[in-house]
């Protein structure tokens, strides 16, 4: 298919999600995964070079035209959309259970060291956290995990696209004198 | 604390013991790994003390972490006489700490990273269901979403269904108006034949009311003969 860089261009423009491989692959069941893949990281390109007001990003599993980020001042004066501004509380529970996930409230209030149960509930409400079932002990805690929107929100490909933690600074060096036991 | 007086809310006060305690480590420029341990719980229980006279409510977490710190220090003054005793206490303290300055500084990382719908934004999708019916596709939805949902349901049919339960279709007054004209004609009345009729249960629950309320008026007589009898009802 030679023109199917310019299908799936179509598709990304009309598509109200991040379109991942396989759904293109299911829309145009002649053409090969890899090809696909190809055409995307072509397309991806194409607009990155041409340094326009929006790009091609991979986010959530799958590909999205996303606007460049420094014309947000007047794409946001234009949409006027409602803040999505986390509390910093908020962001610490939302990324404890990013980098812990599968977890229970327990284990998020141990780090914490305070109890979480309204940013959860408004995480929850938010649909950046999810319940992924029960954990079998007593009580059957809530598990928790994150969502897709949750990648949307922070421009994250998938789980593994989360920066990992830097070393931090001076404060957090790992203790020298428990060898082998590192801050990783 | 009374209601009464001035009360303060700050947003950006210390969110936890937690915090409050990388605050006290960082302005004392100490190693989190060499925490001197007297001197940061003597500042964190002054701190708990100058929150109390501002008035700002502080959670039971606080008073907890000030019991760890006074456990470990405790325990740095104690000769270690156990073979597994020789591990720093204040790790007790460290590890936590540095794990959860792992988390702020992901947090912090999050935060910087190139936000939908603050830094990049997307096309808003041009609502294809206002084009008719987009079929059923499969959705995957939460607990709660699936809570939300069946409570709307509960919303739409309820109307209906919750006349029923709310509106007493009889009254007890008009109840016993009823008995009271079966009884002048007939003088007398079975338990059992005030109830043949009914079918509700409310019905049921308001003729029996109507009964007591009788009974308690001096309306009638309630009589039975055997232990296992017919009850009957007498006008008086």
């Amino acid at each position: 298919m030679e023109n199917l860089k310019a299908i799936i261009e179509s598709l990304l423009l009309v598509a109200a999600a991040p379109l991942s491989v396989d759904r293109i692959q299911v829309l145009l069941p002649q053409a090969d995964s890899r090809g696909i893949r190809a055409a995307l990281q072509r397309l991806a390109s194409e607009y990155s070079e041409r340094n326009g007001g929006f790009v091609i990003r991979e986010v959530a599993g799958g590909y999205q035209f996303r606007t460049q980020p420094q014309y947000r001042e007047v794409v946001k004066k234009m949409l006027q959309p409602s803040p999505v501004r986390l509390s910093r509380a908020a962001l610490e529970t939302l990324a404890i259970i990013a980098y812990k996930q599968p977890i229970i409230r327990h284990d998020i209030e141990q780090i914490r060291g305070v109890d979480s149960g309204g940013i959860l509930r408004m995480l929850l409400d938010r649909k950046l956290v999810r319940v992924l079932g029960r954990r079998e002990i007593p009580g059957r805690p809530i598990i928790y995990a994150t969502t897709k929107q949750f990648l949307e929100l922070f421009d994250l490909k998938d789980l593994r696209d989360l920066p990992s933690p830097k070393e931090i600074e001076e404060l957090g060096r790992p203790p020298r004198q428990a060898d082998g036991e590192s801050a990783s | 604390m009374t209601d009464d007086g001035y009360k303060v809310k700050l947003e950006n006060v210390f969110e936890g013991p937690m915090d409050l305690l990388i605050h006290l480590i960082r302005k004392n420029e100490v190693d989190i790994t060499d925490i001197p341990i007297a001197l940061i719980t003597r500042q964190y229980l002054a701190y708990l003390e100058w929150l109390k006279r501002m008035n700002i409510d502080f959670a039971g977490e606080f008073l907890l972490m000030a019991a760890t710190l006074a456990h470990i220090k405790s325990r740095t003054l104690l000769p270690s006489h156990s073979s597994d005793a020789d591990e720093d206490p204040r790790l007790e303290i460290a590890r936590p700490l540095l794990e959860y300055l792992q988390i702020k500084q992901a947090a912090e990382e999050l935060a910087q990273r190139q936000l939908l719908g603050e830094d990049t934004f997307v096309r808003p999708p041009s609502a294809p269901d206002d084009w008719g019916d987009a079929g059923e596709e499969t959705i995957h939805v939460g607990l709660f979403e699936l809570i939300d949902a069946f409570q709307r349901i509960l919303e739409n049919i309820a109307p209906d269904h919750r006349v029923d339960l709310t509106t007493e279709r009889i009254s007890i007054k008009d109840r016993i108006t009823e008995i009271v004209d079966v009884l002048e004609a007939k003088g007398s009345i079975t338990f059992t034949e005030l109830f043949a009729s009914e079918s509700d249960k409310s019905d049921v629950i308001v003729t029996f009311l109507a009964i007591l309320e009788m009974v308690k008026l001096c309306l009638i007589r309630v009589a039975q003969h055997l232990p296992t009898g017919i009850i009957r009802l007498f006008y008086l």
